[in-house]
């Protein structure tokens, strides 16, 4: 909050609303992946879709306050932004750098420096999980929706897995059925 | 004429009469209504038109019956992945409501059992009455259980009227108007999969899904048999069944057999794939696997 005066502030909110209206208006329209996915064995072109990636309207598009700020490189613990990240993804070796990209700050980056997208994200989780990212392309890994024999929808790895702790989260299950002897 | 003659034409002709005087058409059409694969297409849509009407009067609301038949080349097949379920139940519910179960008596097609990791898949100490606060449960894993679609079913071979039988497209079916509700075939089963309305289906109009298909999810009535039928109003129409929608793992997955390159083709190529009681030669479609 120190960095802004109290007049941008309102700007900057307009601005993210803005922003995630665009985001949801467009979004939703086909986010269609390069080649790779679109050709099945037999030949047949598949359409498959993708939701927009689920960023948070408070922070994307990063440059909002990136833009202005000085980068700074070093290994830390975040204390004004960001605290609420717990990074439990290989913590020991790794840091937002690693994916996030410095420069550009609205996007993410590979181990060989290539700059990539949010929608297009699934390219970095594939550089660790080469198998994971296979059955996906495939349909095996994650939640498909649509027609069997048509149009199919995906969902991107941080739709179900949050990037900075990835662990599929536990939940409370429905309620068990009732026993034959409760049936009247 | 003989007396013993004449008495029984009197009596056929009197009773007739007497049917057709006094039941209303409907009632007697329903009565003399042949099993589905007698039917010929012009009875089917007199039939779905008497069903269409008598359900949206029941339910307040317009009912649709398909009696979409077999999409050509096509034999359905089913997997799961057991790495993935996390035993949340949402495919069971995702299902009453898809298919318009009794929701007292309560009636569902799917039994997600818990099992420990340390005995494997051992029935003898499932649990399907696990209430657990959060799952997956520590030591534990979790496997859901429906109609195998076998391609050998004993229950077909049990039916002593033939009110079930194996689709083209490998779906086991039930006429429920046939179904004299012995439930043989469900002592046939050894999954455990065919439930019987053992009271008046009670299903609140404002949940029944109004779009059902002869063979599947139309409203049934008590004494009658029912079972998964992998959606057959969904699938027919190229869609995936609900609960491979309604999971939010991406645990369960459906496709085509016959077609190269599919998501269930893939799964059979590449992963470690386990069936039910393979002993038992029943020949499943469903097929369990590990996707790690």
């Amino acid at each position: 909050m120190k960095r802004f005066g109290s007049k941008s502030r309102p700007i900057l909110q307009g601005l993210a609303i803005l922003l995630f209206s665009i985001l949801l208006l467009t979004g939703y329209q086909a986010v269609a992946f390069n080649g790779i996915l679109q050709q099945t064995k037999t030949g047949e072109q598949v359409d498959i879709q993708v939701p927009p990636p689920p960023l948070s309207e408070d922070y994307y598009p990063c440059t909002m306050c990136h833009a202005d700020m000085e980068v700074n490189l070093e290994r830390r613990e975040l204390v004004e932004f960001h605290d609420d990240i717990v990074l439990k993804h290989d913590e020991e070796n790794r840091w937002c750098m690693d994916c996030h990209d410095a420069n550009n700050r609205d996007m993410l980056h590979t181990a060989s420096g290539q700059l990539i997208s949010f929608e297009e994200s699934y390219k970095l989780c594939g550089q660790c999980h080469g198998p994971k990212l296979r059955d996906w392309k495939a349909g095996i890994h994650g939640r498909r929706t649509g027609k069997w024999n048509g149009r199919k929808e995906y969902l991107l790895c941080a739709h179900c897995h949050d990037p900075h702790s990835p662990e599929y989260q536990k939940m409370k299950p429905e309620p068990p059925p009732k026993k034959p002897g409760k049936i009247k | 004429m003989k007396r013993r003659t004449f008495l029984k034409a009197a009596g056929i002709t009197s009773s007739a009469a007497l049917f057709s005087a006094c039941v209303p058409k409907e009632a007697r059409e329903a009565f003399l209504q042949k099993d589905f694969r007698s039917l010929s297409k012009d009875e089917v849509a007199g039939i779905i038109k008497r069903l269409e009407a008598q359900y949206t009067q029941k339910f307040g609301k317009p009912f649709s019956v398909s009696a979409k038949e077999p999409i050509p080349e096509t034999s359905f097949g089913y997997a799961l992945d057991i790495s993935r379920c996390i035993g949340c139940r949402k495919c069971v519910y995702g299902c009453v409501k898809e298919n318009n179960q009794s929701r007292d008596p309560q009636i569902h097609y799917i039994q997600v059992l818990e099992l420990e990791k340390e005995k494997g898949i051992d029935f003898m100490h499932a649990d399907m009455y696990y209430d657990r606060d959060e799952v997956p449960h520590e030591g534990h894993f979790y496997l859901p259980v429906a109609c195998q679609q076998c391609k050998n079913p004993p229950c077909v071979k049990a039916c002593p009227v033939g009110a079930t039988w194996t689709e083209p497209d490998g779906i086991v079916v039930v006429d429920y108007d046939w179904c004299i509700g012995c439930r043989t075939c469900m002592a046939a089963c050894p999954y455990d999969a065919r439930q019987f309305n053992w009271g008046k289906p009670h299903l609140p109009s404002e949940e029944a899904n109004p779009t059902t298909h002869f063979l599947g999810n139309r409203p049934r009535d008590k004494g009658v048999v029912e079972k998964c039928t992998f959606c057959i109003q969904r699938v027919r129409e190229g869609r995936y069944p609900e609960c491979v929608e309604v999971c939010p793992v991406g645990a369960r997955k459906f496709g085509n057999l016959l077609e190269e390159g599919s998501e269930i083709r893939y799964i059979l190529e590449n992963k470690r794939v386990v069936i039910l009681k393979e002993e038992l030669n029943t020949q499943p479609k469903f097929y369990y696997f590990y996707g790690t």
